[in-house]
């Protein structure tokens, strides 16, 4: 069972959109974004059901291009006001299609809209083209260069307005009010947090098995905006987005010794976050940025160590003999979800963020390997191992595993920010080609993500503020 | 049921007791490799070579004098997510650690690899591990530790590309590279 609300009311007073728009949420000066999802919506609410997860599959949504108050030329790379007002509607469309929720039918296949049926829609036109939701929206360049771009959702058959919003930001960020618009929909229709605007980094990796080429690189939710970070001289392995985004921890095999490096983004500089004199693998940091964890191998034995983001001093969390790696925090920090063999092969563990009261949580057959912890708090993500390497969710407590995916190597999931979605690597039986996958929590969508080349270690960071 | 179950027990660890004997005594009788001509470092300078011609053979005390003096035995192998050294890898490090004792001012690289069917991060330490298993079996040997580093690969750099137990087996390794 679903619940759907409904919130009922049309917007009184709404400005027009073009230059000077009232409820403008200004995005600049790049990149942050301002944007609340505040609602805008004041009059009362009204709830309906939907029975599963099969009837929204037949939600139709129409999004035909955003329209323009005057098609001028600007600095975005998809060009003009008019360009991007389908450039835009093409991301959403993407966007919403790609999670099993909605049926959007996109820009190309419908007719472009005058703009002032933005705020007032011809809903006996859609309502004959059997669409339910429709979305329309505005682009125009504001007097300081900057875009603004408005979204609207309408329900045809209640002929209403169910939510707005309107964003300003650099031209170069025009994919982000696309990704923001996406969110405000699917938010608005699914009742779940958003996730569309925020970004990915993970391994590029080319060349033969036996000397595959390792890169750090990133991307948009989406795949766009990709880009190399780091040339490939030196393997470069298992990378997360700090929870700003400014900052990436990763593996790299500089001068051939493993070691955690933070890479600054906006500087393009790294430092190596300690030198402890013996390798160090599978960084991760903490929910507020301040901590990193990393695991660390000495006379065979290896530990996980929690060091300040600024550096300094670290300080071992384990102390079993064995492996203890990785290490995953819960939402408030608090705790931290590991995998240790010390019971005689890989389980997951969870203890505090000190190191303290550490306890089995996993007791099933097969081997249960890098746990992490959903967004939402309730879940745990891991890798099992069985003879094939599946991904798999269960909760907290370690009760009701169940795999979401069924392949010869899943490997490595890590979260969508609303924790509904889970991104993981897939490598091919013989070649050893890695594809970037998600699959929501039902197991039943499951889609590759593209990426330019071969992609493993994908690292989800969160919703962009 | 109970007395039948119980024979085929005790009969197959019989049968398994024998056949470690056979393997262990197959692998003690087993021959030293014969050695391969050694056909020299590849000389790929136009100078002209140095009056006194050495013979042929690589430079003492070389990476390439440690192959041929080990007999390319560079390697030990590991059992499905094990790290202990066994008879055959025992033989092969005690080759080694000749060659280190005899050339006490030369270091290794002792690198270790996992297989491909575990995940990463663990990989990473299942290979440090063996590969400290091969460092402390040296140093045990008389091998100064200062002398002796490790690094691991874990399941990145497989030496069999193919994705069969016969190249798993040959992936989960531990290999000693001479530092010239």
């Amino acid at each position: 069972m679903m619940m759907r609300k409904i919130y009922g009311g049309l917007l009184a007073g709404v400005a027009l959109m073009g230059a000077g728009v009232v409820q403008a949420q200004t995005i600049a000066p790049a990149p942050m974004v301002t944007a609340t999802p505040s609602p805008t919506l004041d009059n009362g609410v009204l709830t309906g059901t939907v029975s599963d997860d099969s009837a929204w599959q037949s939600l139709g949504i129409a999004i035909p291009s955003f329209a323009t108050n005057a098609d001028v030329p600007t600095a975005a790379s998809a060009g003009s006001t008019a360009q991007l007002g389908r450039a835009i509607a093409e991301v959403i469309t993407g966007d919403l299609k790609n999670n099993g929720l909605f049926k959007p039918t996109g820009p190309n296949s419908l007719p472009p809209i005058p703009i002032i049926q933005v705020l007032t829609p011809d809903f006996p036109t859609w309502s004959t083209r059997s669409a339910e939701m429709l979305v329309h929206g505005s682009v125009s360049a504001a007097s300081n260069g900057n875009l603004v771009v408005g979204c609207y959702l309408y329900d045809v058959s209640l002929r209403q307005q169910l939510v707005k919003a309107t964003w300003e930001m650099a031209p170069g960020d025009w994919r982000r009010a696309a990704h923001k618009c996406a969110d405000t929909i699917y938010s608005r229709l699914s009742g779940e947090s958003p996730f569309f605007d925020s970004r990915i980094a993970y391994i590029a990796e080319t060349g033969p098995k036996d000397h595959r080429m390792k890169r750090l690189a990133i991307m948009d939710s989406d795949g766009a905006n990709h880009r190399f970070i780091t040339t490939g001289q030196a393997m470069a392995l298992t990378p997360r987005f700090s929870p700003d985004y400014r900052k990436i921890v990763y593996l790299s095999y500089l001068n051939g010794r493993p070691r955690i490096y933070v890479y600054d983004v906006e500087s393009a500089s790294q430092k190596m976050i300690a030198e402890p004199g013996s390798p160090a693998f599978a960084p991760r940091w903490s929910p507020d940025g301040k901590w990193i964890l990393y695991s660390m191998a000495q006379a065979g034995n290896t530990n996980i160590y929690r060091v300040s983001s600024q550096g300094g001093i670290s300080q071992k969390l384990t102390e079993t003999p064995g492996i203890n790696v990785g290490g995953s925090y819960s939402p408030d920090g608090s705790k931290i979800i590991f995998e240790s063999d010390r019971g005689g092969s890989q389980q997951i563990y969870v203890m505090n963020a000190d190191g303290s009261g550490q306890r089995r949580v996993s007791f099933f057959g097969g081997r249960a390997a890098t746990p992490e912890w959903s967004p939402r708090g309730d879940q745990i993500a891991f890798t099992h191992i069985g003879g094939n390497l599946r991904i798999a969710v269960m909760g907290v407590d370690g009760s009701g595993m169940r795999y979401l995916t069924d392949a010869w190597q899943d490997e490595a999931p890590t979260w969508a920010p609303n924790g509904r979605i889970i991104q993981f690597f897939r490598t091919e039986k013989g070649t050893g080609k890695t594809s970037i996958w998600q699959v929501d929590l039902t197991g039943r969508n499951e889609r590759r993500l593209p990426t330019p080349v071969d992609g493993s270690d994908p690292s989800w960071g969160p919703i962009r503020q | 049921m109970m007395p039948s179950m119980l024979n085929t027990r005790l009969l197959s660890a019989g049968l398994m007791a024998t056949v470690g004997a056979l393997a262990l005594s197959a692998c003690a009788s087993k021959p030293p490799k014969q050695l391969p001509p050694e056909p020299g470092p590849p000389v790929t300078n136009t100078m002209p070579a140095p009056a006194p011609v050495m013979p042929s053979g690589p430079t003492p005390g070389s990476q390439a004098d440690f192959l041929a003096s080990t007999g390319g035995r560079d390697t030990i192998h590991f059992a499905l997510d094990k790290y202990d050294i066994d008879q055959v890898s025992a033989d092969i490090l005690r080759v080694q650690a000749g060659w280190l004792l005899k050339y006490p001012g030369k270091k290794a690289t002792i690198e270790g690899h996992a297989d491909e069917r575990g995940t990463r991060d663990y990989n990473l330490a299942l290979g440090e591990r063996r590969a400290n298993a091969a460092k402390a079996f040296l140093v045990s040997l008389g091998v100064d530790a200062s002398r002796l580093t490790t690094v691991s690969y874990g399941k990145e750099r497989p030496v069999d590309v193919a994705s069969t137990e016969e190249a798993w087996a040959k992936n989960r390794r531990a290999v000693t590279v001479t530092i010239d």
